[in-house]
């Protein structure tokens, strides 16, 4: 379960003394998501679906309010149950953020190797996500040798690898086409099925058609829609 | 983690040939100061011994030659009456003559001058040479004795004070030794910022990226210090040669070789370069660690 009760969101910028002067970038958000549920997140470029996202995926503390994830209040959290915790989050950045100085397999173990899972285990699952994401051929080439594409598949295995309770995908299909696209969604979908958590953040509306589930939409930080 | 895979990157952002550099400058210093401490210790040892222990006994001169001959008997007799007073010896003309060369002049005797007669003796008593003194005038009037304590305290005040400007200096090469792997540790560490918010946000512990850091700092300044320390080895052995004269060691006939005690605190130099750079790492990288969410 993914819930959020009046929570806030604010970056302190550079030469701002306090972080009350800073504007909010996330106002008053609630809502909750149940175990197993999809949600798609919807909005204009600079609504705050990242910053959103980001807190799902515990990379910032709200400013105000109180997020509890997998039923856990977040932010009471010592810095390694924090660890511990997004073990458990799956995330594929927008951006992909893939280790250029790894390969794409061990781009793609990151997350089991952190987990202290058997180099045999780590073998089995990557070579066979690998496989799914169609780059099995090219696991020993280094992110900069891969298309957009392949590096977004490369961030979609990663994010998948540790069987992830809560899957956070930010424009996940953006490099991809509709035929990747629609591999990616069947992967998801089918680990919906299997109890993770979904959000995926969006501008392709077709998507949404496509795989209809319900959707949360963000305007100027405040959630406008919810169902 | 599985240690097979540099996941930061480590070998390329932390400077492999710089920090060990300094850390093996840091280390021949050390070893340095470390040679420091043990010579001043050991030549504060020997000179206080030597300068301590050493009884100088002036019998002034008599009338007659025949009347001192017989002043310097009884004052022998009652030194080799009084207890811890033992290799007690009258200085021979010509030794008297080579001590006052340097102010007399080589003909010393011609100036017919009325020399006290000199013994020399070595005291191992406690206490103070009142009560000798007191049965030397009785002997021999007007007979003055000394120990060289006076000067054994001033020696021992130069030597504790050259022991704590080594120590201040062993200090000062760990301090800078520390301050060298930080700058290091943090220069790495910002050159993989966007690796370690990665794996951070992959549920990296702050143990994990910091052990990273510190396994791979500790090897660097331990092979620098360890080079260090072992071309401080001759440099140590030259001056050893060099200050041979004040140990009491012929620079010609004999090399003074290294102490025991330094060669048992040679290896905990590369030892103690390694423990500043784990520790050291952990607290940089933890602490910068904490600025992450």
């Amino acid at each position: 379960m993914v819930r959020f009760e009046n929570v806030w969101l604010k970056y302190r910028r550079a030469g701002e003394a306090t972080l009350a002067a800073a504007p909010n970038v996330i106002s008053d958000i609630s809502f909750e998501i149940p175990d197993g549920g999809f949600r798609w997140l919807t909005g204009a470029s600079g609504a705050g679906k990242t910053s959103l996202l980001k807190l799902m995926y515990l990379a910032e503390h709200p400013s105000r309010g109180r997020i509890d994830i997998m039923g856990t209040q977040a932010v009471r959290l010592n810095r390694r149950d924090m660890a511990l915790l997004r073990r458990r989050i799956g995330v594929v950045y927008q951006d992909f953020r893939l280790l250029g100085h790894l390969s794409a397999y061990d781009n793609v173990a990151l997350p089991m190797r952190l987990a202290r899972k058997t180099e045999g285990q780590v073998k089995a699952d990557v070579t066979e996500l690998m496989r799914w994401v169609g780059l099995v051929d090219k696991m020993q080439r280094r992110p900069a040798e891969l298309s957009g594409g392949e590096q977004q598949r490369i961030a979609i295995a990663r994010a998948v690898v540790g069987r992830p309770k809560l899957l956070v995908a930010d424009e996940p299909t953006g490099n991809l086409d509709d035929d990747q696209a629609e591999r990616l969604m069947l992967l998801i979908t089918a680990l919906n099925r299997l109890g993770t958590t979904v959000v995926i953040a969006t501008h392709n509306l077709h998507l949404v058609e496509r795989y209809p589930a319900p959707c949360m939409e963000i305007a100027a930080g405040r959630l406008v829609a919810h169902g | 983690m599985a240690n097979r895979v540099d996941h930061l990157g480590l070998r390329s952002a932390m400077a492999d040939r710089l920090l060990p550099m300094l850390v093996g400058a840091m280390s021949f210093l050390a070893v340095l100061a470390i040679a420091g401490t043990i010579a001043a210790a050991s030549l504060a040892r020997q000179w206080q011994g030597d300068t301590g222990a050493a009884l100088t006994v002036q019998v002034p001169a008599s009338a007659s030659a025949v009347g001192n001959t017989s002043r310097v008997q009884a004052v022998l007799g009652v030194l080799a009456a009084t207890p811890g007073v033992t290799d007690a010896r009258a200085l021979s003309t010509p030794e008297l003559d080579a001590l006052l060369k340097p102010w007399l002049g080589a003909d010393a005797a011609a100036l017919a001058l009325p020399v006290p007669a000199v013994i020399t003796a070595t005291w191992s008593g406690a206490g103070s040479l009142d009560g000798l003194r007191a049965a030397l005038d009785e002997a021999a009037p007007g007979t003055l004795a000394e120990t060289g304590a006076r000067w054994a305290s001033r020696v021992a005040a130069l030597t504790s004070s050259l022991t704590a400007s080594a120590a201040a200096i062993l200090v000062i090469v760990a301090l800078v030794a520390a301050a060298v792997v930080a700058v290091a540790t943090r220069a790495g560490l910002a050159q993989r910022r966007d690796s370690i918010a990665i794996i951070h946000g992959l549920g990296a512990l702050d143990a994990d990226i910091a052990d990273r850091f510190a396994v791979r700092a500790t090897l660097l300044a331990a092979v620098g210090a360890v080079i260090g320390a072992g071309l401080a080895v001759p440099v140590v052995l030259w001056l050893g040669t060099l200050a041979a004269p004040f140990a009491g060691v012929l620079p010609q006939t004999a090399s003074p070789g290294l102490p025991v005690a330094l060669w048992v605190s040679l290896p905990a130099v590369p030892f103690a370069a390694a423990a500043i750079g784990w520790v050291t790492t952990q607290f940089t990288v933890r602490g910068w660690l904490r600025g992450l969410a």
